[in-house]
Protein backbone atom coordinates (compact mmCIF):
# COMPACT_ATOMS: atom_id res chain seq x y z
CA UNK A 1 0.00 0.00 0.00
CA UNK A 2 1.34 3.50 -1.29
CA UNK A 3 1.01 6.26 1.90
CA UNK A 4 -1.02 9.05 0.60
CA UNK A 5 0.58 12.29 -0.16
CA UNK A 6 -0.52 15.49 1.06
CA UNK A 7 0.08 19.23 0.04
CA UNK A 8 0.99 21.73 2.31
CA UNK A 9 0.95 25.54 0.81
CA UNK A 10 1.57 27.05 4.43
CA UNK A 11 3.19 26.54 7.93
CA UNK A 12 -0.41 26.93 9.00
CA UNK A 13 -1.99 24.17 6.35
CA UNK A 14 1.09 22.12 7.68
CA UNK A 15 -0.20 22.71 10.97
CA UNK A 16 -3.48 21.32 10.59
CA UNK A 17 -1.80 18.02 8.85
CA UNK A 18 -0.15 17.73 12.35
CA UNK A 19 -3.32 18.33 14.12
CA UNK A 20 -5.32 15.57 11.56
CA UNK A 21 -2.75 13.01 12.35
CA UNK A 22 -2.59 13.43 16.32
CA UNK A 23 -6.26 12.93 16.45
CA UNK A 24 -5.58 9.44 15.06
CA UNK A 25 -2.69 8.51 18.13
CA UNK A 26 -3.20 7.05 21.14
CA UNK A 27 -1.02 6.40 24.40
CA UNK A 28 2.52 4.40 23.13
CA UNK A 29 2.43 5.42 19.29
CA UNK A 30 5.62 6.57 18.16
CA UNK A 31 5.67 9.37 15.12
CA UNK A 32 8.90 9.34 13.29
CA UNK A 33 9.40 13.07 11.51
CA UNK A 34 11.99 13.47 8.62
CA UNK A 35 12.83 16.05 6.30
CA UNK A 36 15.69 18.69 5.68
CA UNK A 37 16.23 21.63 7.66
CA UNK A 38 13.70 24.12 7.44
CA UNK A 39 11.18 21.37 6.01
CA UNK A 40 8.67 22.09 8.49
CA UNK A 41 9.11 19.23 11.04
CA UNK A 42 8.43 21.37 14.38
CA UNK A 43 5.71 23.06 12.43
CA UNK A 44 4.23 19.77 11.97
CA UNK A 45 4.86 19.20 15.26
CA UNK A 46 3.16 22.04 16.95
CA UNK A 47 0.23 21.12 15.31
CA UNK A 48 -0.20 18.01 16.72
CA UNK A 49 0.78 18.98 20.16
CA UNK A 50 -2.07 22.38 19.69
CA UNK A 51 -4.81 19.00 18.74
CA UNK A 52 -3.54 16.99 22.18
CA UNK A 53 -4.14 20.25 24.25
CA UNK A 54 -0.90 21.58 24.66
CA UNK A 55 -1.30 25.68 25.15
CA UNK A 56 2.23 26.31 26.03
CA UNK A 57 5.41 27.46 23.21
CA UNK A 58 6.18 24.11 21.16
CA UNK A 59 9.95 25.39 20.14
CA UNK A 60 12.53 23.41 18.80
CA UNK A 61 13.89 20.55 20.90
CA UNK A 62 17.76 20.51 19.53
CA UNK A 63 19.62 21.91 23.06
CA UNK A 64 17.86 19.53 25.08
CA UNK A 65 17.21 16.94 22.95
CA UNK A 66 13.87 15.96 24.28
CA UNK A 67 11.11 18.12 25.57
CA UNK A 68 8.10 16.84 27.28
CA UNK A 69 4.35 18.51 27.32
CA UNK A 70 0.79 17.91 28.88
CA UNK A 71 -1.39 17.28 26.78
CA UNK A 72 -5.77 17.56 27.64
CA UNK A 73 -5.57 13.78 28.11
CA UNK A 74 -1.73 12.17 27.51
CA UNK A 75 1.78 13.30 27.90
CA UNK A 76 3.75 14.06 25.01
CA UNK A 77 7.27 14.29 23.85
CA UNK A 78 9.00 16.03 21.60
CA UNK A 79 12.72 14.61 20.53
CA UNK A 80 15.19 15.96 18.41
CA UNK A 81 17.74 13.53 17.53
CA UNK A 82 19.87 16.66 15.24
CA UNK A 83 22.82 16.58 17.24
CA UNK A 84 23.36 13.10 17.92
CA UNK A 85 25.36 11.00 15.37
CA UNK A 86 23.68 8.34 15.13
CA UNK A 87 22.19 6.24 18.75
CA UNK A 88 24.81 3.74 18.49
CA UNK A 89 27.24 3.80 21.47
CA UNK A 90 24.69 6.09 23.58
CA UNK A 91 23.57 5.24 26.48
CA UNK A 92 20.28 2.84 26.04
CA UNK A 93 18.56 4.83 29.19
CA UNK A 94 19.02 8.07 26.80
CA UNK A 95 15.18 8.13 25.15
CA UNK A 96 13.58 5.85 28.45
CA UNK A 97 11.97 9.17 30.06
CA UNK A 98 10.24 10.21 26.92
CA UNK A 99 9.03 6.60 25.41
CA UNK A 100 6.30 4.93 27.01
CA UNK A 101 2.64 3.27 27.07
CA UNK A 102 1.34 6.39 28.99
CA UNK A 103 2.76 8.90 26.15
CA UNK A 104 2.67 10.21 22.63
CA UNK A 105 6.28 10.77 21.30
CA UNK A 106 7.34 12.63 18.31
CA UNK A 107 11.05 12.35 17.10
CA UNK A 108 12.46 14.79 14.81
CA UNK A 109 16.04 13.77 12.70
CA UNK A 110 14.68 10.07 13.84
CA UNK A 111 17.31 7.08 13.53
CA UNK A 112 17.29 5.14 9.97
CA UNK A 113 17.22 1.00 9.74
CA UNK A 114 18.13 -1.05 12.46
CA UNK A 115 18.23 1.68 14.99
CA UNK A 116 14.66 1.86 14.31
CA UNK A 117 13.80 -1.58 15.32
CA UNK A 118 15.93 -1.21 18.65
CA UNK A 119 13.27 1.63 19.62
CA UNK A 120 10.83 0.62 22.57
CA UNK A 121 7.50 1.18 20.34
CA UNK A 122 4.60 0.44 22.86
CA UNK A 123 2.04 1.28 20.18
CA UNK A 124 1.99 2.01 17.11
CA UNK A 125 5.21 3.41 15.09
CA UNK A 126 3.76 6.28 12.44
CA UNK A 127 6.49 7.93 9.94
CA UNK A 128 6.06 11.47 8.10
CA UNK A 129 8.52 12.52 5.71
CA UNK A 130 8.33 16.10 4.93
CA UNK A 131 9.89 17.64 1.55
CA UNK A 132 10.26 20.51 0.05
CA UNK A 133 8.88 21.32 -3.23
CA UNK A 134 10.65 23.51 -6.20
CA UNK A 135 7.30 25.86 -5.58
CA UNK A 136 7.94 26.56 -2.05
CA UNK A 137 5.29 24.54 -1.07
CA UNK A 138 5.77 20.94 1.07
CA UNK A 139 4.43 17.24 0.13
CA UNK A 140 4.27 15.21 3.24
CA UNK A 141 4.00 11.42 3.18
CA UNK A 142 1.97 10.32 6.72
CA UNK A 143 2.29 6.10 6.88
CA UNK B 1 31.75 37.52 53.55
CA UNK B 2 31.10 34.21 51.64
CA UNK B 3 33.11 32.09 49.66
CA UNK B 4 32.01 29.39 47.44
CA UNK B 5 32.77 26.85 44.83
CA UNK B 6 30.51 26.49 42.18
CA UNK B 7 29.79 23.77 39.38
CA UNK B 8 28.32 24.36 35.88
CA UNK B 9 27.77 21.27 33.48
CA UNK B 10 24.73 22.03 32.09
CA UNK B 11 25.64 21.39 28.06
CA UNK B 12 29.42 20.82 26.59
CA UNK B 13 31.99 22.65 28.95
CA UNK B 14 33.00 21.30 32.15
CA UNK B 15 33.27 24.47 34.45
CA UNK B 16 34.31 25.13 38.19
CA UNK B 17 35.12 28.40 39.80
CA UNK B 18 35.45 29.65 43.36
CA UNK B 19 34.31 33.09 43.85
CA UNK B 20 34.36 35.41 47.08
CA UNK B 21 31.40 38.03 47.02
CA UNK B 22 32.04 39.28 44.15
CA UNK B 23 35.35 38.67 43.33
CA UNK B 24 36.62 35.88 41.01
CA UNK B 25 39.82 33.48 42.65
CA UNK B 26 39.70 30.87 39.72
CA UNK B 27 37.42 30.29 37.18
CA UNK B 28 37.85 26.59 35.11
CA UNK B 29 36.45 26.22 32.22
CA UNK B 30 37.02 22.75 30.34
CA UNK B 31 35.69 23.78 26.18
CA UNK B 32 34.94 20.67 24.72
CA UNK B 33 34.40 22.17 21.67
CA UNK B 34 37.41 20.84 19.93
CA UNK B 35 35.84 17.35 20.53
CA UNK B 36 32.75 18.07 19.30
CA UNK B 37 33.37 19.89 16.08
CA UNK B 38 33.50 16.65 14.19
CA UNK B 39 29.89 15.92 14.74
CA UNK B 40 28.72 19.56 13.65
CA UNK B 41 27.30 19.72 17.21
CA UNK B 42 27.25 18.88 20.68
CA UNK B 43 26.97 14.92 21.15
CA UNK B 44 25.01 15.07 24.35
CA UNK B 45 26.02 11.28 25.89
CA UNK B 46 29.95 12.00 24.76
CA UNK B 47 29.12 15.61 26.53
CA UNK B 48 28.34 13.44 29.72
CA UNK B 49 30.59 10.72 29.38
CA UNK B 50 33.68 13.82 29.06
CA UNK B 51 31.93 15.51 31.98
CA UNK B 52 32.61 12.63 34.30
CA UNK B 53 36.23 12.51 33.05
CA UNK B 54 37.07 15.93 33.21
CA UNK B 55 34.96 17.31 36.87
CA UNK B 56 37.40 15.72 39.10
CA UNK B 57 40.40 17.58 37.67
CA UNK B 58 38.06 21.09 36.92
CA UNK B 59 37.35 21.06 40.31
CA UNK B 60 41.01 20.36 42.05
CA UNK B 61 41.84 22.97 39.31
CA UNK B 62 39.65 25.43 40.03
CA UNK B 63 40.44 25.15 44.50
CA UNK B 64 43.80 25.18 43.60
CA UNK B 65 44.30 28.26 41.76
CA UNK B 66 42.22 30.05 44.11
CA UNK B 67 44.17 28.65 47.09
CA UNK B 68 41.84 27.31 49.12
CA UNK B 69 40.43 23.58 50.04
CA UNK B 70 36.88 22.36 50.81
CA UNK B 71 37.97 23.46 53.95
CA UNK B 72 38.02 26.77 53.49
CA UNK B 73 34.48 27.46 51.69
CA UNK B 74 31.22 28.53 53.11
CA UNK B 75 29.37 26.34 50.32
CA UNK B 76 28.91 24.87 46.98
CA UNK B 77 26.92 26.79 44.04
CA UNK B 78 25.18 24.16 41.11
CA UNK B 79 23.58 24.60 37.91
CA UNK B 80 20.37 22.81 38.73
CA UNK B 81 18.95 23.48 35.27
CA UNK B 82 17.58 24.26 32.43
CA UNK B 83 20.41 21.84 30.41
CA UNK B 84 20.98 18.05 29.07
CA UNK B 85 20.01 16.13 31.65
CA UNK B 86 23.22 13.88 31.49
CA UNK B 87 25.62 16.57 31.39
CA UNK B 88 23.74 18.15 34.15
CA UNK B 89 23.47 15.10 36.33
CA UNK B 90 27.11 14.64 36.50
CA UNK B 91 27.97 18.56 37.98
CA UNK B 92 24.75 18.16 40.19
CA UNK B 93 25.81 15.13 42.09
CA UNK B 94 29.73 15.97 42.26
CA UNK B 95 28.68 19.11 43.91
CA UNK B 96 25.90 17.37 46.25
CA UNK B 97 28.49 14.42 47.04
CA UNK B 98 31.11 17.24 48.29
CA UNK B 99 28.38 19.01 50.07
CA UNK B 100 27.56 16.72 51.78
CA UNK B 101 31.04 15.12 52.75
CA UNK B 102 32.03 18.54 54.30
CA UNK B 103 28.29 19.38 55.85
CA UNK B 104 28.29 22.36 53.44
CA UNK B 105 25.22 24.05 52.31
CA UNK B 106 24.55 23.66 48.85
CA UNK B 107 22.72 26.71 46.50
CA UNK B 108 21.20 25.05 43.74
CA UNK B 109 20.79 27.97 40.57
CA UNK B 110 18.78 28.88 37.33
CA UNK B 111 21.67 28.45 34.57
CA UNK B 112 19.56 31.67 33.04
CA UNK B 113 19.86 33.36 36.48
CA UNK B 114 23.33 32.59 36.10
CA UNK B 115 24.02 34.62 33.20
CA UNK B 116 22.17 37.64 34.70
CA UNK B 117 24.41 37.24 37.67
CA UNK B 118 27.86 37.69 35.74
CA UNK B 119 26.66 40.82 35.19
CA UNK B 120 27.24 41.15 39.56
CA UNK B 121 31.17 40.04 39.24
CA UNK B 122 34.26 42.00 39.35
CA UNK B 123 35.32 44.03 37.25
CA UNK B 124 32.69 46.92 37.36
CA UNK B 125 29.85 45.02 38.54
CA UNK B 126 26.41 46.20 37.73
CA UNK B 127 23.61 46.99 39.59
CA UNK B 128 20.07 46.74 38.71
CA UNK B 129 17.52 47.97 37.20
CA UNK B 130 19.01 46.82 34.05
CA UNK B 131 18.09 44.53 30.71
CA UNK B 132 19.97 41.54 29.75
CA UNK B 133 19.96 39.92 26.67
CA UNK B 134 20.93 35.86 26.86
CA UNK B 135 21.23 34.54 23.46
CA UNK B 136 22.96 30.87 23.32
CA UNK B 137 22.69 27.75 21.30
CA UNK B 138 20.13 26.81 23.58
CA UNK B 139 18.33 30.18 24.85
CA UNK B 140 17.06 33.57 23.90
CA UNK B 141 15.78 35.70 26.29
CA UNK B 142 15.72 39.29 26.79
CA UNK B 143 15.40 39.58 30.97
CA UNK B 144 14.57 42.89 32.63
CA UNK B 145 16.43 42.44 35.80
CA UNK B 146 15.23 44.91 38.86
CA UNK B 147 16.88 42.76 41.84
CA UNK B 148 19.13 39.95 42.67
CA UNK B 149 16.60 37.28 42.90
CA UNK B 150 15.35 36.03 39.26
CA UNK B 151 14.10 38.58 36.39
CA UNK B 152 10.90 39.30 34.25
CA UNK B 153 10.83 37.65 31.12
CA UNK B 154 10.47 40.13 28.63
CA UNK B 155 10.68 38.38 25.75
CA UNK B 156 11.92 34.70 24.97
CA UNK B 157 12.07 32.57 21.55
CA UNK B 158 9.12 30.79 19.84
CA UNK B 159 10.95 27.94 17.97
CA UNK B 160 14.92 27.74 17.53
CA UNK B 161 17.36 29.93 19.64
CA UNK B 162 19.71 32.16 18.12
CA UNK B 163 22.64 29.90 18.40
CA UNK B 164 21.07 27.55 17.16
CA UNK B 165 20.13 29.60 14.07
CA UNK B 166 24.08 30.89 13.97
CA UNK B 167 24.43 26.37 14.02
CA UNK B 168 22.13 25.52 11.82
CA UNK B 169 23.05 28.25 9.33
CA UNK B 170 26.63 27.32 9.18
CA UNK B 171 25.58 23.76 8.81
CA UNK B 172 23.84 25.06 5.91
CA UNK B 173 26.84 27.16 4.52
CA UNK B 174 29.06 24.31 5.48
CA UNK B 175 30.95 26.46 7.45
CA UNK B 176 31.43 23.84 10.36
CA UNK B 177 31.13 24.26 13.88
CA UNK B 178 30.65 26.08 16.33
CA UNK B 179 28.80 28.39 13.96
CA UNK B 180 28.93 31.52 15.84
CA UNK B 181 32.40 32.05 14.88
CA UNK B 182 32.29 30.46 11.51
CA UNK B 183 29.60 32.88 10.43
CA UNK B 184 30.90 35.68 11.67
CA UNK B 185 34.36 35.08 10.22
CA UNK B 186 32.72 34.17 6.48
CA UNK B 187 30.75 37.15 6.74
CA UNK B 188 33.75 39.42 7.08
CA UNK B 189 34.28 39.82 3.36
CA UNK B 190 30.51 39.71 2.64
CA UNK B 191 27.97 42.25 1.52
CA UNK B 192 25.02 42.34 4.60
CA UNK B 193 22.10 43.26 2.24
CA UNK B 194 23.06 41.04 -1.04
CA UNK B 195 20.29 38.79 0.11
CA UNK B 196 17.24 40.07 1.90
CA UNK B 197 16.54 37.68 4.41
CA UNK B 198 13.37 38.03 6.57
CA UNK B 199 13.41 39.63 10.09
CA UNK B 200 10.77 37.91 12.08
CA UNK B 201 8.61 40.03 14.94
CA UNK B 202 6.15 37.49 16.29
CA UNK B 203 2.97 38.90 17.13
CA UNK B 204 2.65 37.75 20.62
CA UNK B 205 1.83 40.60 23.03
CA UNK B 206 5.72 39.91 24.08
CA UNK B 207 9.44 41.04 22.63
CA UNK B 208 9.29 37.30 21.59
CA UNK B 209 11.96 35.75 19.21
CA UNK B 210 11.18 33.52 15.77
CA UNK B 211 14.38 32.34 14.27
CA UNK B 212 12.95 29.21 12.83
CA UNK B 213 11.59 31.61 9.28
CA UNK B 214 14.98 32.67 9.16
CA UNK B 215 16.54 29.53 9.00
CA UNK B 216 14.23 28.03 6.48
CA UNK B 217 14.25 30.99 4.13
CA UNK B 218 18.52 30.50 4.56
CA UNK B 219 17.96 26.61 3.37
CA UNK B 220 15.86 27.72 0.42
CA UNK B 221 17.87 30.05 -0.66
CA UNK B 222 21.33 27.81 -0.43
CA UNK B 223 18.70 24.97 -2.25
CA UNK B 224 18.00 27.50 -5.00
CA UNK B 225 21.40 29.15 -5.34
CA UNK B 226 23.23 25.39 -5.96
CA UNK B 227 26.19 24.07 -4.46
CA UNK B 228 28.66 25.84 -6.71
CA UNK B 229 26.98 29.33 -6.48
CA UNK B 230 26.23 29.05 -2.54
CA UNK B 231 29.68 28.32 -2.21
CA UNK B 232 30.84 31.18 -4.51
CA UNK B 233 28.77 33.69 -2.45
CA UNK B 234 29.37 31.95 0.84
CA UNK B 235 30.45 35.23 2.49
CA UNK B 236 27.30 36.96 1.38
CA UNK B 237 24.80 34.74 2.54
CA UNK B 238 27.11 34.78 5.79
CA UNK B 239 26.90 38.67 6.23
CA UNK B 240 23.13 38.53 5.06
CA UNK B 241 22.36 35.84 7.07
CA UNK B 242 23.95 37.33 10.04
CA UNK B 243 22.11 40.73 9.00
CA UNK B 244 18.84 39.35 9.75
CA UNK B 245 19.54 37.57 12.75
CA UNK B 246 21.49 40.32 14.41
CA UNK B 247 18.55 42.92 13.22
CA UNK B 248 16.01 40.81 15.39
CA UNK B 249 18.14 40.95 18.02
CA UNK B 250 18.64 44.67 18.25
CA UNK B 251 14.48 45.45 17.31
CA UNK B 252 13.53 43.08 20.02
CA UNK B 253 16.22 44.64 22.72
CA UNK B 254 15.74 48.13 21.58
CA UNK B 255 11.82 47.59 21.96
CA UNK B 256 12.68 46.40 25.90
CA UNK B 257 14.94 49.52 26.17
CA UNK B 258 12.03 51.96 25.13
CA UNK B 259 9.19 50.23 27.46
CA UNK B 260 11.14 50.24 30.84
CA UNK B 261 13.67 52.28 32.65
CA UNK B 262 17.27 50.33 32.89
CA UNK B 263 20.49 51.98 33.75
CA UNK B 264 22.41 49.46 31.65
CA UNK B 265 21.54 47.01 28.60
CA UNK B 266 23.90 44.32 29.61
CA UNK B 267 24.62 40.94 26.76
CA UNK B 268 25.02 37.58 27.69
CA UNK B 269 25.29 34.26 26.52
CA UNK B 270 27.75 32.91 24.10
CA UNK B 271 26.03 34.85 20.88
CA UNK B 272 26.63 37.90 23.08
CA UNK B 273 30.49 37.31 21.68
CA UNK B 274 29.62 38.72 18.11
CA UNK B 275 31.23 41.29 17.05
CA UNK B 276 28.33 43.03 15.07
CA UNK B 277 25.75 42.03 17.70
CA UNK B 278 28.09 44.15 20.38
CA UNK B 279 27.83 46.98 17.64
CA UNK B 280 24.38 47.48 16.82
CA UNK B 281 24.10 47.55 21.00
CA UNK B 282 26.83 50.06 21.90
CA UNK B 283 24.82 51.93 18.97
CA UNK B 284 21.42 51.08 20.90
CA UNK B 285 22.84 52.19 23.93
CA UNK B 286 24.06 55.80 22.37
CA UNK B 287 20.95 56.91 20.98
CA UNK B 288 19.18 55.74 24.44
CA UNK B 289 21.76 57.02 26.83
CA UNK B 290 22.66 53.82 28.23
CA UNK B 291 25.86 52.13 29.10
CA UNK B 292 26.05 49.13 27.65
CA UNK B 293 27.90 46.14 30.18
CA UNK B 294 29.77 43.65 28.07
CA UNK B 295 31.60 41.31 30.52
CA UNK B 296 34.15 39.40 29.50
CA UNK B 297 33.87 36.38 27.01
CA UNK B 298 34.95 33.92 29.42
CA UNK B 299 32.09 35.22 31.69
CA UNK B 300 29.29 35.51 28.52
CA UNK B 301 29.74 31.91 27.65
CA UNK B 302 28.97 29.03 29.85
CA UNK B 303 31.06 29.26 33.07
CA UNK B 304 30.99 28.70 37.07
CA UNK B 305 31.67 31.88 38.36
CA UNK B 306 28.45 33.14 37.24
CA UNK B 307 26.82 30.55 39.76
CA UNK B 308 28.89 31.40 42.12
CA UNK B 309 27.24 34.99 41.22
CA UNK B 310 23.97 34.52 41.18
CA UNK B 311 24.43 32.31 44.56
CA UNK B 312 25.54 34.63 46.80
CA UNK B 313 23.70 37.90 45.32
CA UNK B 314 20.96 35.83 46.06
CA UNK B 315 19.01 36.92 49.51
CA UNK B 316 17.10 32.94 49.67
CA UNK B 317 19.03 31.10 52.20
CA UNK B 318 21.57 28.23 51.34
CA UNK B 319 19.81 24.34 51.37
CA UNK B 320 21.73 23.04 54.94
CA UNK B 321 22.61 19.34 54.89
CA UNK B 322 21.42 17.08 54.29
CA UNK B 323 18.14 19.24 52.90
CA UNK B 324 19.59 18.89 49.41
CA UNK B 325 20.13 15.37 49.15
CA UNK B 326 16.69 14.98 47.87
CA UNK B 327 17.28 16.94 44.59
CA UNK B 328 17.89 16.17 41.78
CA UNK B 329 18.59 18.34 38.16
CA UNK B 330 16.12 19.70 35.46
CA UNK B 331 16.53 19.68 31.71
CA UNK B 332 14.08 22.39 31.57
CA UNK B 333 11.68 24.95 33.36
CA UNK B 334 13.44 25.62 36.89
CA UNK B 335 12.56 28.59 38.61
Amino acid sequence: MTAPTSISTSAEQTERLGAELASELAGGDVVLISGDLGAGKTTFVRGACRELGVEEPVTSPTFTIGRTYSGDQIAISHLDLYRLESLDGEDPALLDDYLGADRIAFIEWPPEGREVDALPVDGDLRTVRIEALADGNRSLVIA
Amino acid sequence: MTRLLAIETSCDDTCAAVVEDNRILSNVISSQASFHEAFGGIVPEIASRHHIELINGVVAAALGQAGVDLDDLDGIAVTRGPGLIGALLVGFTTAKSLAAAKRLPLVPVDHLQGHVAANFLEPDPLEPPFCCLIASGGHTLIAGVTGHDGYEVLGTTLDDAAGEAFDKAARLLDLGYPGGPAIQNAAEEGDPEAFDLPVSRPDSGRLDFSFSGLKTALAYLVRDLGPAESAVRRADLSASFQRAAVDQLIDRLGAAVAGGSWNAVALGGGVAANAELRKAAADLCDENGLELKLVPIELCTDNAAMIAAAAIASSRDPLPYPDYLPLDAFAEKVR
